[in-house]
């Protein structure tokens, strides 16, 4: 059924585009911006985090008179959590709405989706946190604000062996991700080449609400921690499961655990395990500040996440290149991208090196009393 | 051993619930000839009821009180009745007398409609929400084995449930007309059996028993969404025709039999990859051997 839903969804959209007049816009007195993000499905907060932090952006942008003296003008698409819809959402910006430069996605399985078509039409696309490292191999015109995995894998591996003092560890991946597989497999590069073993090494499908099977597996296997690079939704219900049978062992794991979510769902099961992600709010810079302060006043309060950050992030380095390309023409606008370099971001300072990637800091993050608390940070 | 026999309890927990909206499926099937896809949309409406009246009883009967969580099932099923009544009337009754194909492509419409509606931010909002524990959590220790007070929850209101439709179909009025419906619509039509009457009966007792279902599976995995039933549905619905569709005991064998192939595949490493492929092959494999499913059999009494 799923399967066919998603046939039919595609059918739909796909008559959508062809239906539409090509109205490709040349030099209007807007630059335009294309952005894709999960607003809806199953990683809804993420998606939305990020584009309430690139919304955020924008906003301040115009509001300080625009960016070579025009407005910026966001055009946001929803991919729902679906694989195959970023490549209809790229393709419409790109081609209908004549976008100079793409931001997103959060979650590589979908930048993966895009990246091709944007190195396909020469317009950059920036990502937030996709940290795989193929993303950013898939072109010259692809980039991103965040470390990638192999940086990620490796602080996760001496995290195991340092804080954790772990010997043995189980690795849960989710097969449907990306991001989960690359992550587990830098992990264990890392971990094993530390000394570390690796237990037992099961896969589970994101979505699945049943994880009993891994879990008494890898309860006999008797490890000292669990490795866990999943997102938030099946993770909370992993600790949950977990729990359940009785494994009282460390649960820890990327990025992708990051969101209010893991809280309200996982409750007092993820008590206690870790988490590494790009910046904390009480990492102490002048710029995290000001961007917490003007977030909360923008969206009633809320307390941005690190995708929020780093959607905030990916629009504000696209702003600077586009002022020191002085143009948006697309082959000078790469060039000063790649060129970026101590960029004062809000997520910190932002450098991208040979292969688009940024080079930056990372945080643990500790849940203590129900709440995110900051443990320590790497450096790369 | 140990890791067997607590294997086997995680799968008869996970194929409970299979079992159950099987039940629903097979229930409809049994007296329409036809698959109500909107079925896994019920069970996800039952849950969301069950989320949003929970709050309220809890204030009612106090927190986590099994009268509370007995009130709870029985509102979210009659809500859920309701609405798979109200589908019926408005979908597929104008539909009767077409073609079986139309009616299925009208199911997967409603099912699509259903799913896509409360996606919307203004109904239910795509982002997981965190399911209320309606009643305290035990955990039930049997040397190293480890058995969830909710697993038998979901194991007991399934096997009750599944005496009580047999009730209902071997030994009442109702059952009986249903049976004839089944049979033949046109010879029941005849002989004064209230057709219509009998069928809306049989999709809100199909759509009751999916609210229970999406209740106890909310339970179970305490993160509900608008797409919570499509996995589940699929897998109850395969369940069904493992089991023999239109067949009562028949959809619980099929129910508990791909849970429990389900968790021992995901529970060995290098498989746990695989594993629906492994579940659904060897399900393939059952069928064809036995085309009309375990418990089917070809051209007797169905329901």
């Amino acid at each position: 059924m799923k399967s066919f839903h998603h046939f039919l969804a595609t059918a739909a959209s796909f008559l959508c585009v062809l239906s539409l007049p090509s109205c490709k816009s040349g030099a209007g007195d807007t630059i335009k911006v294309g952005e894709f993000a999960s607003l809806t499905g199953k990683e809804a907060t993420f998606g939305t985090s990020s584009h309430e932090g690139t919304l955020l952006a924008v906003e301040q942008l115009n509001a300080a008179g625009g960016v070579i003296g025009k407005k910026l003008e966001l055009i946001t698409e929803d991919d729902q959590t679906k694989a195959g819809e970023p490549a209809n959402a790229v393709g419409k910006l790109i081609s209908k709405d004549g976008v100079v430069a793409i931001l997103g996605e959060v979650a590589s399985s979908r930048s993966l989706e895009a990246a091709p078509i944007c190195q396909e039409n020469k317009i950059p696309m920036i990502s937030p946190a996709s940290t795989n490292p193929t993303v950013t191999q898939k072109g010259d015109y692809i980039f991103r604000v965040c470390f990638n995995d192999i940086f990620q894998g490796g602080a996760l591996a001496n995290f195991a062996s340092g804080t954790l003092k772990a010997k043995k560890v189980a690795v849960l991946t989710d097969v449907k991700s990306d991001y989960s597989k690359g992550l587990a497999k830098n992990f264990k590069e890392k971990f094993t080449a530390s000394g570390g073993q690796v237990g037992v090494e099961l896969d589970f499908n994101g979505g699945d609400k049943d994880f009993k099977g891994q879990l008494t597996a890898i309860k006999s296997d008797a490890p000292d921690a669990i490795f866990l690079p999943g997102y938030y939704n099946d993770v909370a219900l992993i600790c949950i499961q977990a729990k359940q049978l009785g494994l009282n062992i460390p649960i820890f794991g990327g990025d992708g655990w990051e969101s209010e979510s893991l809280l309200t769902i996982g409750k007092d099961a993820v008590e206690g395990h870790y988490f590494s992600t790009h910046c904390a709010p009480d990492q102490g810079t002048p710029e995290m500040k000001n961007f917490i302060e003007a977030y909360k006043k923008r969206f009633n309060g809320k307390t941005p996440d690190a995708m929020a950050v780093l959607g905030y992030d990916s629009a504000m380095v696209l702003a600077d290149a586009i002022k020191r390309a002085n143009t948006t023409e697309s082959a000078a606008l790469r060039s000063a991208i790649a060129a970026t370099k101590d960029f004062a971001g809000a997520s910190g300072t932002i450098t991208l090196n040979a292969d688009r990637d940024a080079v930056k800091a990372l945080v643990f993050i500790q849940i203590k009393d129900g709440k995110f608390t900051y443990s320590t940070t790497v450096n790369p | 051993m140990d890791w067997y026999l607590q294997q086997i309890i995680n799968g008869l927990g996970l194929g409970a619930i299979y079992a159950l909206i099987a039940l629903g499926y097979t229930m409809v099937y049994g007296v329409l000839r036809f698959i109500n896809f909107a079925h896994s949309d019920v069970l996800m409406l039952g849950a969301f009821t069950a989320f949003y009246i929970a709050p309220k009883i809890e204030k009612l009967m106090g927190h986590q009180s099994v009268l509370g969580c007995i009130l709870l099932f029985i509102v979210a099923a009659a809500v859920c009745a309701c609405i798979g009544m109200l589908i019926e009337r408005l979908a597929y009754r104008p539909l009767r007398n077409r073609p079986k194909l139309t009616v299925l492509i009208t199911a997967i419409g409603v099912s699509l409609l259903i799913e896509y509606t409360a996606q919307n931010e203004k109904v239910l909002g795509s982002a997981p929400q965190p399911f209320p524990q309606l009643l305290q959590e035990h955990s039930i220790h049997l040397g190293n084995l480890i058995i969830s007070s909710n697993d038998v929850l979901t194991l007991g209101v399934t096997i009750v449930l599944l005496a009580a439709m047999w009730f209902v179909v071997q030994k009442t009025r109702i059952g009986t007309a249903m049976r004839a419906v089944s049979y033949n619509q046109q010879a029941a039509l005849l002989m004064g059996v209230p057709v219509n009457r009998i069928i809306s009966f049989t999709f809100g007792l199909g759509s009751a028993l999916a609210a229970i279902a999406g209740i106890l599976y909310a339970i179970k995995a305490p993160s509900i969404e608008p797409l919570m039933g499509v996995q589940p549905g699929l897998r109850a619905f395969v369940a069904a025709v493992l089991g023999g569709i239109g067949n009562l005991p028949g959809a619980v064998l099929g129910g508990v039999l791909l849970g429990l192939l389900e968790t021992f595949a995901g529970g060995i490493p290098g498989l746990s990859n695989y594993r629906d492929a492994i579940a659904f092959g060897i399900l393939i494999l059952i069928l064809l051997v036995k085309p009309a499913g375990l418990l089917g059999r070809s051209a007797v009494e169905k329901v």
